[in-house]
């Protein structure tokens, strides 16, 4: 029998020189297969006594352990030693970047838009929808705008014929809502709008967000707490100062129109607001009686209030955009930017 | 409407400051849009009498002017203009003074010292532009500052007045407004009758009594029409934006601005037998001051002699009547004629006055009779002559009737509690006739007040004056009930957001549209025309979101922008078969250059039909949609005959898709790579309302099979082949399909394709045997076979 501890001893130096896994493989087989050292080491112990047997075979058990032992933690150490090359290997720059569909963007206007519904569905408005090209029964007559009114030559009206034209503003949605819904209404109609008029500060199409608050309480106190409240939570200034001053429109009176505290200067005057301070951004008024008489709605019992803004000056004050033509010439260098 | 402080003053002078005057006008619904300086900023110029002139030795066209100046001394001052006059008096610039761009010093001019500078009115920023000195007063004192003289320490103040407010297109109507909203004096000017001095007369008939109530005419003969306008009365015109015409036409301005009544001054001696107020025919001409003829249209109303029409009514005074230099008698008008009779007259004749603007909006039906004395007064004032009697044709408007308004309405509307007396006070200080009793104002609105008719009309009023700033802010009430929000109906933002996801950048383009460019694009629907387009190439309405879509794309693709891929939502309009006019709502899309952006680690896919469907397929599949859509081949003439696609659901037509036609994109000047969708966004809104279905507990198993057929045959024919072999299995387990590969080359025989489908069977109720999955793959081969005549492949 040879010195089993010699045996063990080169089997572990020749272990701990290995250097891949499968050289260890082959040491493996080397030592401990069927035809290995100390398979042919425990074919010896045959030749020995039954008295013989057992120290020795503990003996040769013992050296096959230690072997065995050096194997499984060379095997473990290379193991981990090969994973960590992998890892290395494997290793990219994170800092390159993904492969990527490059998202679009929505429009500011819709962007603006969808703000404003958001900001009105909260307090329970729906949207409502009409037709762009109205007749002048819901554009106008029913608005108590009659045929002489001066207020139709102020709205440069593009027509299709006499009585067929594309709507000035997004008020005959009300008009259409209150004769087919009864009261009580909270709606908001959003929308394009067309006025025969295009220079630097008007386009012939625009958007407006008409708004129509029908019950049987509704007052002018309702009407300021309201508006007050979505201009301050458009702009999200708290403090926003929002001023109401009397103003005209056929269709609701008293009428008003809000003046918000400049964002641009805050109020100090500057070019946007022509050294006012103040920015006109939406017209506002309690029903006027001839639209409810014009809807057959009763107006000793409701009232209501309606209001309208004009979306391209709400984005343009709250984005900074500087030219209103920008908004329709589509141009991806400028639509990319509202992120 | 322009107006001066210092004029507006004259007549209403509250003890605030200018600020505050300018505020409480905006905030009183008279918003002021624009405030100027009525003179450009100068110091140190007096009024100076040129004493003596004498010429310049070394230049010819200046003079040597002698000016008393107010100072010890006379003045020695070079003056170049030439109607520079002993005893004139004029602005007197000393050395030292500052105009406004020129600083004076004592200097030599060719040798002359010059000891100040006799000034225009351009130079002290009076006038755009001037010829000569500015003549001032002859009694203006020597040696007075000039900013004194003509209180040019004043503004302009431009009012943005509402439609509603014509009674305030005056100094007296705006007074009347800051005395209502200030509590300030009225401070009128007394107008006394001037009675007539010689007898003539010229007569006057109305034939148009609705459209023109109430004609008052006036002779005064032996004018002295080249007499000068006072400068006050030039400085006042100028001052509201008007400029000085010569005194009679200036009295006329000035009495419109003071008092808010259109006048207008014929000369006699060109004026045939009668004024008539009558209806124009057809065709009739008419040559205008502003040295236009217009053709008159059948029902305009016109002033009229017996020679033809003299003047549109409250409009413009025709050239052939006018008055000039020559004219030594006058005919004055002073008319009411009803907003109704002029409503579109002066839009249609292109033609907007300063009287036509009043007229549209309403002038008081007392005015005439008051205007007209306060003319002749200046007339006779400034010109001379002798006034003729009124001639008054017509009848004044009655009175208007007593509004009630009841307090409980006011205070309700508004959300204040007024004390009566305070309303019955804002009332009369509006000057309506109020009596309150039994919580009612019984209020009667003076003639001015034609806007006010009903109750709200006086809530508004008290609501102005009151201020709304003090109306109080109500919180918010929440809606007592939740709004309803179907979860089957989708809505706009999500189908964008799917959109914007997948890289599609939206657009918002004009909803009308080059006819010529829609018409090479859509050559079926015959769009709708717009009777007075802003442009040609804007006078349709849209028949197809494409037009839009491939305008932003050229527009895009000739500012280096190579990869597009944008998106529009919005209303096409088109006929129906039976004719009438349908706003439907799309969705469209277009595509070209790289379907991803550049990037690293991945070849650039070019835009192509399968990229667009993919698209198209995938915003289908969010909008979790039930029923199947299909995809036909398509004939559009805009698209590719072989790469077009009608989108159906059902039997209904869902929209279109497939590349730009070749020959098209040639013509627009776009890449043939250019791919184009359009869709109906109302079906797209129906969701369903998900439903949950039992989960297998047993294993699906997979069988691919191959099949190879006549290349003619379409996919969808292959897939609803298979489905129908399925659907003859009569077996209780689930087999589903899936398309993963598609064969056609040089290992395939000519005409021939190989489509690979990966079958999927799986049962809900147990583990299926090798003999069930053999079968059923078995059966559904040989149905294939017979009936698409397709083999498997390899066999």
């Amino acid at each position: 029998m040879e010195d089993l501890n010699s045996i063990a001893m080169a089997a572990e130096r020749e272990i701990s020189a290995v250097t891949d896994l499968k050289a260890l493989e082959q040491l493996r087989v080397n030592y401990l297969g069927k035809k290995g050292i100390f398979t042919e080491q425990m074919k010896g112990l045959g030749a020995l006594s039954a008295t013989e047997r057992p120290a020795a075979g503990q003996l040769i058990n013992d050296s096959k352990k230690r072997v065995q032992g050096a194997l499984e933690a060379r095997k473990a150490a290379l193991q981990q030693l090969e994973l960590d090359n992998r890892l290395a290997n494997e290793s990219v720059d994170i800092t390159l970047p993904g492969r990527r569909q490059e998202p679009g963007r929505l429009h500011p206007v819709t962007r603006t838009l969808e703000r404003i519904e958001s900001l009105f569905a909260q307090l329970g408005f729906v949207v409502a929808e009409g037709p762009e090209i109205e007749d002048d029964f819901h554009n106008f007559t029913a608005l108590n705008i009659p045929e002489t009114h001066p207020a139709r030559a102020m709205h440069d009206t593009f027509y299709f014929d006499a009585h067929t034209l594309l709507r000035t503003h997004t008020s005959p949605v009300q008009v259409r809502v209150m004769q087919s819904t009864p009261p009580p209404l909270r709606i908001i109609a959003p929308g394009r709008v067309y006025r025969c008029d295009s220079d630097l500060t008007h386009t012939p199409m625009f958007h407006q967000v008409e708004g129509l608050y029908v019950d049987e309480d509704v007052t002018f106190p309702d009407l300021k707490g309201i508006l007050a409240d979505f201009l301050q939570n458009f702009f999200e200034q708290d403090d926003l100062q929002v001023r109401f001053r009397p103003s005209y429109f056929p269709f609701t009176e008293p009428s008003a129109e809000a003046d918000i505290a400049c964002v641009i200067c805050a109020g100090k005057g500057c070019r946007v607001c022509s050294q006012t301070g103040w920015l006109e951004v939406l017209g506002c008024g309690m029903v006027h009686p001839a639209v409810f008489q014009q809807v057959n709605i009763d107006s000793e019992r409701y009232r209501g209030f309606a209001f309208g803004m004009g979306v391209e000056r709400l984005a343009m004050l709250r984005y900074g955009v500087n030219d209103l033509r920008l908004f329709f010439e589509s141009d991806l260098r400028f639509l990319r930017q509202f992120n | 409407m322009k107006l001066s402080e210092s004029w507006l003053r004259s007549w209403c002078n509250p003890d605030i400051s200018r600020a505050q005057l300018l505020e409480q006008l905006t905030m009183s619904g008279h918003e002021v849009e624009s405030v100027t300086a009525v003179a450009g900023l100068f110091s140190g110029v007096v009024v100076g009498e040129i004493s003596a002139i004498t010429p310049h030795p070394d230049a010819d066209k200046l003079r040597i002017c002698t000016v008393s100046a107010g100072g010890d001394t006379a003045l020695t001052i070079v003056c170049g203009a030439a109607n520079a006059a002993v005893g004139m008096r004029v602005p007197t610039a000393l050395v030292g003074a500052e105009l406004p761009n020129l600083k004076i010093k004592q200097s030599k001019l060719r040798g002359v010292t010059s000891m100040g500078m006799l000034c225009s009115a351009s130079e002290l920023g009076l006038a755009e532009s001037a010829s000569g000195l500015m003549a001032l007063p002859d009694d203006a004192p020597i040696g007075m500052d000039v900013r004194e003289l003509l209180q040019l320490d004043d503004v302009t103040i431009e009012l943005g007045l509402t439609p509603n407010r014509g009674d305030c297109l005056s100094v007296c109507g705006v007074a009347r407004e800051v005395a209502a909203v200030t509590s300030a004096p009225l401070q009128r000017e007394a107008i006394t009758t001037i009675p007539a001095t010689v007898a003539t007369t010229f007569p006057v008939s109305i034939n148009e009594s609705a459209a023109c109530p109430r004609y008052l005419g006036r002779v005064i003969n032996n004018i002295n029409s080249q007499a000068a306008t006072p400068l006050w009365m030039q400085e006042r015109l100028r001052r509201s934006g008007i400029r000085a015409l010569g005194p009679l036409v200036d009295v006329t301005n000035y009495v419109m601005l003071e008092l808010g009544q259109p006048m207008h001054a014929f000369d006699l001696d060109r004026l045939e037998g009668g004024i008539t107020v009558r209806s124009a025919s057809a065709g009739e001409k008419l040559a205008l001051l502003n040295e236009s003829e217009i053709t008159l249209k059948e029902g305009s109303l016109v002033i009229a002699d017996a020679a033809g029409p003299l003047a549109l009514a409250g409009i413009m005074g025709g050239e052939r009547s006018g008055i000039s230099a020559a004219t030594a008698h006058l005919f004055l008008e002073c008319a009411t004629f009803s907003p109704d009779a002029l409503a579109g007259e002066a839009r249609y004749y292109g033609l907007s006055t300063d009287a036509s603007h009043r007229y549209e909006r309403g002038v008081a039906p007392n005015l005439p009779p008051l205007a007209m004395e306060r003319a002749t007064a200046l007339l006779l004032a400034i010109c001379g002559g002798q006034a003729g009697p009124v001639v008054t044709v017509g009848e004044a408007a009655p009175q208007p009737a007593a509004i009630a308004l009841r307090q409980q309405r006011l205070e309700q509307i508004l959300g204040v509690s007024f004390a009566p007396e305070w309303v019955t006070a804002v009332l009369a200080r509006l000057e309506l006739q109020v009596v309150y009793a039994h919580g009612i104002w019984q209020a009667t609105p003076p003639a001015h007040r034609f806007d006010l008719a009903i109750e709200e009309d006086l809530i508004e009023e008290v609501a102005r004056i009151y201020g709304y700033q003090k109306i109080p802010v109500r919180p918010l009430r929440s809606a007592q009930k939740m709004v309803a929000t179907p979860e089957a109906k989708l809505s706009r933002s999500t189908l964008r957001q799917h959109l914007i996801n997948q890289g599609y950048q939206e657009i918002i383009s004009y909803s009308f549209v080059d006819p010529l460019l829609q018409q090479q694009i859509d050559k079926v629907n015959q769009p709708v025309a717009l009777a007075n387009p802003i442009s040609a190439d804007l006078s349709v309405m849209r028949t197809t979101l494409w037009c839009g879509l491939i305008q932003a794309a050229q527009y895009n693709l000739n500012r280096q922008q190579q990869r597009i891929r944008l998106f529009e939502t919005g209303l096409r309009f088109i006929r129906d078969p039976a004719g009438s006019l349908l706003q439907e709502e799309m969705l469209a899309g277009l595509i070209c250059g790289s379907v991803r952006p550049e990037q690293w680690g991945e070849t650039l896919q070019q835009a192509d039909f399968f990229a667009l469907k993919g698209d198209v397929e995938l915003l289908l599949a969010h909008l979790g949609r039930q029923t199947k859509v299909r995809f036909q081949p398509a004939t559009l003439a805009s698209l590719h005959p072989g790469q077009s696609a009608v989108i159906m659901a059902e039997d209904h037509l869902l929209g279109y898709l497939g590349a730009l036609h070749p020959q098209l994109a040639q013509a627009l000047d776009l890449p043939e790579n250019s791919y184009l969708f359009e869709l109906k966004i109302q079906p797209l809104l129906l969701g369903v309302v998900p439903r949950f279905a039992e989960i297998s507990r047993f294993p699906a198993l997979r069988r691919d099979i191959a099949l190879v057929l006549d290349s003619a045959i379409s996919s969808e024919t292959v897939v609803n082949c298979i489905q129908e072999a399925v659907n003859a299995l009569a077996v209780d387990f689930q087999v589903t399909q899936n398309l993963f590969d598609l064969y056609q080359g040089e290992h395939m025989a000519h005409g021939r394709k190989s489509i690979a489908l990966g079958l999927t069977l799986q049962s809900q109720s147990r583990t299926l045997t090798e003999e069930e999955i053999e079968h059923a793959v078995t059966q559904i081969i040989t149905y294939a076979s017979r009936e698409l005549g397709a083999a498997l492949r390899g066999e």
